[in-house]
């Protein structure tokens, strides 16, 4: 609670920090600083490959595609049986009395008539109920780091419009004590994005909700990049004295940038395939986006106003590259057939809304509007409170569909907090929903889910229990929290 | 809640507005007045604004519209006891922020933030469609923000929402930059200098008068403006922390014979007897966990649920833990009351923190705050367990009116329900 009413600019986006993103000074230059070294010809094509054994991620067209390979590897687990639960398996009906085996990190059976091997630790789930775990696709944990200051203050690079050269991982603090608490509530897998004070906020980053010393330890192996972009407001607030100053020079900023991306493109793709002569010179920035143009990354873009979203379906149709989703879209339902037709998502708050002009039209019926509509609906957060509980979120934004005359039954909802969001990510063929073979992700809760007394109990990753709501002294706690914070972490 | 009832609401409004001053009778419900133990199959009788019976012999007079509550939970209207509600239009643009006055150094004590109340906020009509029929609203910034109002929320003027004011005067310690200090001590011992001018000023108002005393911390509208805090008469309404900054408080409150509520409070817990010792009253969020600063350390969701156990008066403020969107979701209180309960609060406590505790702390339990004769009519008939996600309020009574009506949220789904829209009133 805040009697100091600052206005706080974390769901605005430009920081999660009690002052907004100062105004960097004016500039002659709008240009992203590039390096002119050369890519050295020889480094070896497969260096950097990740634990998934994939080739280079997130920049194909260079000789070191994936810089910071992600080392992480599934904790030890064992074989384990959950049975006689309810399970909302988001990708079917939910079952009754049912049971999901779990061995060696992934999925193997889930149904009425699942026996357990005889190695396999059995928990009962009789009155509880099983999800996948939750996917939080706007977060901005590890680069706004509790306890906040101007020392952890990581988020914005807010120096230039365009900072397609940054990358969030980069910013991530693994002990940031938010990680554990938002496991506690049932979050697996996250992704996490710059800020909104730029046009291009950088890279982000996908990460497994896990203890490690590094961020490489949290990578997701294998997920595709996304790229933080920004609508509206935030950008020409922040960069009012230097611009773009108005949507329009926002619009003119993607425009230009992508331009100049596709030609960097152009460039790469010819020495890629004749290695004429020595290669182009290296630009982060250009390297990010024009992966977007080859459909290596993925576009996430903060945008509010329904217009304007219009209007970005429009900038990406030009430059042949697509928006994989809107987050915040407080104004999705007023476009829903947009985003169905252009095959964008909308990553939504429930309730959020009134905080800043364009803010104004958020709808309680928003996701549910969005989801009838046949669009790619779900939830998100960027707060690590409403992170630690998205599905209440999911409660609130489900019963006021049904107030609104939609018919939501909790089997399409519970995709609002896991399919949907790993579709988001690309990421829908591993994770998202219970069937055999996907990633043991998984969270036994207390009750149903879309009540308000219940609480996860239990959160597995990779068919590691990571998270024992019964066993404080085993629970993950962070760096920060010995000493900083007493014992109980929950 | 559902659309259909609501537009039916909105449809028959005028009507019920005239049948104002009839009498009104809820009957067959579960009954929760809070002042007392629930009562099954109650029935709550309404008359020209106010409660006049309740129980479940209460005989219903010939005439009265009777509202059927049979499988239903009927309430006390929910109160939150921290918000900018009516100040503050739209956090980012700032014409439309009233809660902050400028002050002189800091101080603000003869602030009447009511005197900026937006009768008009788009705002309102969330709160009250889903069973919150007053709120504490009040002022923020520098070290002593001024006077809170609780305000009523009826559909009507400004000066027929404000149910009191002031209520209490607002203050804080959890940041001396804000109060223009440099450090916790020097913030302490400007509240400190302050509280003492205002009893030499009181002491020696004739010689001020002439321009005969030293001079004085605050000018004389503030120090005039904190006689009644001084007095112990207003309480003063701490924003605090830290367990620190709390333990501060009270040994200012001790000091100087202050009525005080701690406001904020995350780790009162850990000062939770001797809040209980000292019958100091803490408001609070139910949903905060997390280390967000160094003042807030040893947040933890059990910290309602520890000091109402501990005999703490607590109220619950809805507020999802400190979110932006604050305004939009004053509405919330209701689920912020459920995770009290799902981290060691009772279903009991938790209710009368959302209702008769916040109207005790403020001063207006004569009036709000409970199912009682006498009491003002402001009831909720709730679907089910007013603070889970799959009930809603059904009706909503402020002073004997049924207030629901369509917001403009809800004015908006239904314009987009069906895409292209129909630009025409819906």
């Amino acid at each position: 609670m805040r009697i100091t009413s600052l206005f706080l600019l974390c769901a605005a986006g430009v920081a999660c920090a009690h002052n907004p993103a100062p105004t960097p000074a004016a500039s002659p230059s709008t240009s992203a600083p590039s390096s002119s070294a050369t890519a050295g010809a020889t480094a070896s094509a497969t260096s950097g490959r990740d634990s998934a054994g994939k080739p280079g991620i997130g920049a194909l067209s260079l000789p070191n595609a994936n810089p910071f390979p992600s080392t992480y590897v599934p904790f030890p687990s064992h074989t384990t049986l959950i049975r006689n639960a309810t399970i909302m398996t988001a990708a079917g009906p939910t079952m009754q009395n049912a049971s999901i085996l779990l061995r060696d990190g992934k999925i193997v059976a889930v149904g009425t008539s699942v026996t357990a091997p005889a190695d396999a630790v059995v928990i009962d789930g009789t009155g509880k109920y099983v999800t996948p775990g939750i996917i939080d696709v706007h977060s901005h944990l590890g680069v706004y780091a509790a306890p906040g200051g101007g020392g952890l203050n990581d988020g914005n690079e807010a120096t230039n419009p365009n900072t397609s050269y940054v990358w969030a991982e980069h910013s991530v603090w693994p002990q940031d004590p938010q990680f554990p608490r938002i496991l506690a509530g049932g979050v697996t897998t996250v992704q996490i994005l710059p800020g909104s004070a730029n046009l291009f906020g950088g890279r982000s980053a996908i990460l497994k909700v896990v203890p490690s010393r590094t961020v490489q330890g949290m990578k997701f192996p294998g997920a595709k990049y996304g790229v933080k972009m920004a609508c509206g407001e935030n950008p020409k607030r922040v960069y009012a004295s230097r611009g773009p100053s108005t949507r329009m020079g926002n619009v003119a900023g993607y425009r230009t940038a992508y331009i100049q991306a596709a030609e960097y493109r152009r460039k790469w793709d010819e020495w890629n395939a004749n290695h004429k002569g020595p290669p182009p010179a290296r630009d982060l920035g250009q390297e990010t986006l024009a992966e977007v143009l080859r459909g290596d990354i993925l576009p996430q873009m903060h945008c509010y106003r329904a217009d304007e979203m219009a209007q970005m379906l429009d900038v990406a149709k030009e430059f042949g590259f697509k928006i994989r989703a809107f987050h915040h879209a407080v104004e999705a339902y007023k476009i829903a057939d947009l985003l169905r037709e252009n095959g964008t998502g909308a990553a939504m708050w429930a309730d959020w809304g009134g905080f800043k002009e364009e803010a104004m039209d958020g709808i309680r019926a928003n996701i549910a509007l969005v989801d009838a509509a046949g669009a790619k609906a779900m939830i998100h957060s960027d707060d690590p409170s409403g992170s630690q509980r998205l599905n209440q979120e999911v409660a609130k934004a489900m019963y006021a569909g049904r107030a609104a005359g939609i018919n939501v039954t909790e089997d399409e909802a519970v995709k609002w907090m896991t399919i949907n969001p790993a579709w988001a990510l690309e990421l829908d063929d591993k994770i998202g929903s219970l069937e055999p073979g996907k990633d043991a992700d998984v969270v036994l809760w207390s009750g149903d889910p879309f009540s308000v007394y219940t609480k996860a109990e239990k959160v597995w990753i990779d068919g590691a229990m990571l998270f024992n709501r019964d066993d404080p002294a085993q629970n993950w706690r962070t760096d920060f929290d010995l000493g900083y914070v007493k014992g109980e972490t929950r | 809640m559902k659309k259909q009832l609501l537009f039916a609401a909105c449809v028959t409004f005028v009507t019920v507005a005239a049948a104002h001053a009839q009498t009104v009778a809820i009957t067959g419900g579960t009954v929760y007045p809070v002042s007392g133990p629930a009562i099954q199959n109650g029935t709550v009788l309404m008359r020209d604004g106010k409660i006049v019976a309740v129980g479940a012999d209460v005989a219903v007079p010939a005439g009265a519209q009777r509202i059927d509550a049979t499988g239903k939970i009927v309430t006390p209207g929910f109160i939150d006891a921290s918000t900018t509600l009516g100040l503050v239009e739209i956090g980012g643009e700032p014409s439309t922020r009233d809660a902050n006055a400028k002050g002189t150094d800091a101080i603000a004590a003869s602030f009447r933030s009511w005197d900026g109340l937006n009768s008009e906020s788009v705002n309102w009509a969330p709160a009250r469609n889903e069973g919150v029929t007053s709120a504490v609203v009040l002022p923020g910034g520098g070290l002593v923000s001024g006077g809170a109002a609780m305000v009523d929320l009826a559909d009507g003027t400004a000066a027929q929402m404000i149910r009191r004011a002031p209520v209490a005067m607002i203050a804080q310690i959890d940041n001396p930059r804000s109060a223009q200090a440099g450090a916790r001590g020097e913030l302490i011992g400007k509240l400190r200098n302050l509280i003492e001018d205002v009893k030499f000023y009181q002491a020696h108002r004739a010689d001020y008068d002439r321009s005969a005393t030293r001079s004085l911390t605050a000018p004389r509208v503030d120090l005039e403006a904190m006689i009644p805090v001084v007095e112990g008469k207003l309480p003063l309404a701490i924003q605090a922390e830290r367990v620190d900054d709390i333990q501060a408080a009270l040994r200012l409150a001790k000091e100087f014979n202050l009525k005080i509520i701690i406001m904020g409070g995350a780790e009162a817990w850990l000062a939770a007897n001797d809040l209980a010792a000292a019958h100091v009253p803490v408001v609070a969020g139910a949903m905060n966990n997390i280390p967000t600063s160094f003042e807030t350390l040893n947040q933890r969701q059990e910290n309602l649920g520890i000091l109402s156990k501990a005999g703490v008066t607590t109220a619950i403020v809805g507020n999802n833990g400190d979110g932006d969107e604050e305004l939009f979701n004053v509405r919330n209180i209701k689920y912020e009351a459920g995770n009290a309960v799902a981290y060691g609060m009772t279903h009991d406590a938790a209710l009368r923190a959302v209702t008769l505790a916040p109207a005790e702390m403020f001063g207006v339990a004569d009036h709000v705050g409970s199912l009682q004769p006498g009491r003002d009519a402001n009831v909720v008939i709730w679907s089910g367990d007013p603070f889970e996600f799959s009930t809603h309020a059904e009706h909503v009574y402020i002073h004997g009116r049924d207030v629901i009506a369509p917001s403009r949220q809800d004015m908006l789904t239904q314009r987009y329900k069906t895409l292209p829209p129909k630009y025409s009133q819906p």
